[in-house]
């Protein structure tokens, strides 16, 4: 087969169409709606209490910028809360009918009937939403830090510009996690509705109900206070949600110096400074490996059972 | 047979338990419009899907144009284009540009598929809403969209699955029409799956009969008749006034005709095809007043009822 250098080739034509899909419906458009509209009010108490009085600010002043993403005002969540918990909600609205719906339209058997692999169908349904989460995610956060650019009047410090890219790669992931955990449910019920209803239970089970019970499992068995808190870190960090939140939590916050609790010979002589970015990274490196693996293996898994699976309904 | 462009040799498909195609062998030349006429269920869909690649087969196999099916799907695919039955659009998209899609998947460049699909729009009567969105479509202007999307590719071979479903009669024939036409002029292979026989006969140069997934017949629509009846049997129907007992006698004796069934008025006959005049001369030579005289060979009709409402299914 040859390939003529102007033809665009038929992955590429896929992806393209899968993005103009999600930026023409009005599920992405509400979404972006609801993201912009909670986590401006967060950014905008934040940046007038950094214009007109920084000292409500907590301790240091230093690393101003990370503080718009992480400071809480007035009760209100902080920007990364707020891409903590609706972030999912991205992913799970551009998975939870990928092949479903194609499926029931009567476009799936039509667009593989083409001459491409089969699975052009699945990696441009995940490429095509991946390249919209980035888009999403990296405007959202560049509008922030320039708000922010106009309100401080000072340039972003390298060390800043950095973590906050780092942090939002990082939330990408973790979207790009829930999008393929929606794929996955998409490939096995034939009923879009049930399967966003799946993705959704998950995705409210571990952002509401599962701190809840590892509460309750940790207080039901243990004693000393130390055990308590050893069993509840371990058993959070089964729910991806804990592990984002403590890995931009981290990452945002150069002063945390470490994951668990220290022991005193541990703290004994140090001095109490930020952590430079690589030590930050290095805190979270077991949290990136867990969320990207887990973005992978759903991805595998939908993969698997899409190219397994019988066409017809 | 010289060098069949779609040879499908001893196919098997198993769905769990079930057996869906068993043992087909089936070869379909070059140019022709093979109607593979089935009940639901008939194992039509798996024969088509295995054909494309998109299943793979238990045992046996399929080549088109010499490509292996199952190992070279993509050249297969290449030179096929498929219709699926419940053919859909995505609704956000407009009829061009879903037509541009399928072109684009294809490796044609933009602005030629652009050209292209106007063309075809037009050819199947949508060029005048092809800007429009084809949630807007109905169910007939969606199946023509579908033929327009299986001819943008420009195959070798089309594949239509229950193609003519949930179209008025009118837009059947027209669709019909429009399939035969294509086909004849670029000499197109057709491979037409349907349960409707009557479209089947009016369309196909060849008809093969798949029930429970075995084929059982082949031929033209008189191949057909003649292997099923032998000689070309036909219905005669007479109404006579009045029927007396030696006219039935005389036309039992009558060497062209099979049997004779009396029913009131209404005489049935089954008989050769030279029996009818005779039968005419008969009742006028025992006195009687002919009112009515039908004659009626066997048909596709007749065929699929054979098979389908129990007949020869099971031995």
């Amino acid at each position: 087969m040859t390939v003529d250098s102007d033809t665009v080739r038929p992955f590429w034509v896929m992806v393209q169409k899968e993005i103009s899909d999600h930026v023409r419906s009005w599920r992405f458009v509400i979404l972006v709606a609801l993201i912009v509209l909670t986590t401006s009010g967060s950014i905008y108490t934040i940046l007038s209490v950094i214009q007109d009085n920084p000292a409500q600010l907590s301790a240091d002043t230093t690393f101003l910028y990370l503080k718009i993403f992480t400071e809480s005002i007035n009760n209100l969540p902080p920007f990364i809360t707020l891409i903590g918990f609706l972030g999912p909600l991205v992913g799970i609205a551009l998975g939870f009918d990928a092949v479903n719906a194609e499926r029931d339209k009567g476009t799936l058997s039509r667009v593989i009937s083409q001459p491409i692999p089969r699975d052009y169908f699945i990696n441009s349904k995940f490429v095509g939403a991946l390249i919209v989460i980035f888009a999403l995610i990296f405007a959202l956060g560049f509008l922030v830090l320039g708000l922010g650019i106009l309100y401080v009047g000072l340039p972003p410090a390298a060390e800043e510009l950095l973590r906050i890219i780092a942090f939002l790669v990082f939330t990408c992931v973790y979207v790009a996690f829930w999008l393929n955990l929606g794929i996955t449910f998409s490939i096995v019920f034939r009923q879009s509705s049930t399967s966003a209803l799946c993705t959704l239970a998950i995705w409210l089970f571990f952002s509401v109900f599962y701190s809840m019970l590892v509460n309750f499992l940790v207080g039901a068995t243990t004693y000393s206070n130390y055990a308590a808190r050893t069993l509840t870190v371990m058993l959070s960090r089964i729910s991806p949600e804990f592990l984002f939140n403590e890995l931009t939590t981290i990452l945002l916050t150069p002063s945390i110096r470490s994951l668990g609790g220290l022991s005193f010979e541990q703290v004994s002589g140090t001095i109490p400074s930020t952590l430079p970015l690589g030590q930050s990274m290095l805190l979270v490196w077991p949290n990136i490996t867990a969320l990207v693996a887990g973005t992978l293996i759903c991805f595998g898994i939908s993969y698997m059972l899409f190219m397994n699976q019988e066409i017809r309904a | 047979m010289s060098d069949p462009i779609i040879r499908i040799e001893n196919l098997v498909k198993d769905y769990r338990d079930t057996r869906a195609v068993d043992h087909l062998d089936l070869e379909i030349e070059k140019g022709e419009i093979y109607g593979l006429l089935g009940p639901n269920g008939a194992g039509k869909t798996t024969v088509i899907l295995t054909l494309l690649g998109l299943t793979e087969p238990t045992a046996g196999r399929v080549t088109v144009k010499g490509y292996n099916a199952t190992s070279e799907p993509i050249r297969v695919k290449t030179v096929t284009s498929y219709l699926p039955d419940e053919v859909g659009f995505s609704g956000s998209s407009t009829g061009l540009e879903s037509l541009v899609y399928t072109a684009m998947l294809n490796r044609v460049p933009r602005e030629e598929a652009i050209e292209s699909a106007k063309e075809l729009l037009d050819i199947v009567g949508l060029g005048a809403v092809g800007d429009q969105k084809t949630k807007t479509y109905s169910k007939g202007m969606i199946q023509r969209l579908g033929l327009a999307d299986v001819l943008i590719t420009e195959p070798e071979i089309i594949v239509l699955d229950e193609p003519t479903i949930g179209i008025d009669p009118k837009g059947i024939n027209e669709f019909l029409d429009m399939i035969r036409s294509w086909s004849k002029e670029q000499g197109i292979t057709v491979l037409l799956c349907s349960h409707l026989l009557h479209q089947v006969q009016k369309i196909c140069d060849r008809v093969g009969i798949l029930v429970e997934g075995q084929l059982l017949a082949e031929g033209d629509i008189h191949e057909l008749a003649d292997e099923l009846f032998g000689d070309r049997e036909a219905s005669i129907t007479a109404e006579v006034d009045p029927v007396t007992d030696s006219l039935i006698r005389e036309l039992k004796q009558t060497e062209s005709i099979r049997t004779v069934e009396r029913d009131g008025e209404t005489i049935r006959i089954r008989g050769k095809r030279e029996a009818a005049p005779l039968i005419s001369q008969t009742i006028v030579r025992n006195g009687g007043d002919l009112y009515r005289l039908s004659y009626k060979e066997y048909g596709l009709d007749e065929i699929y009822q054979y098979y389908f409402e129990g007949g020869g299914v099971k031995q």
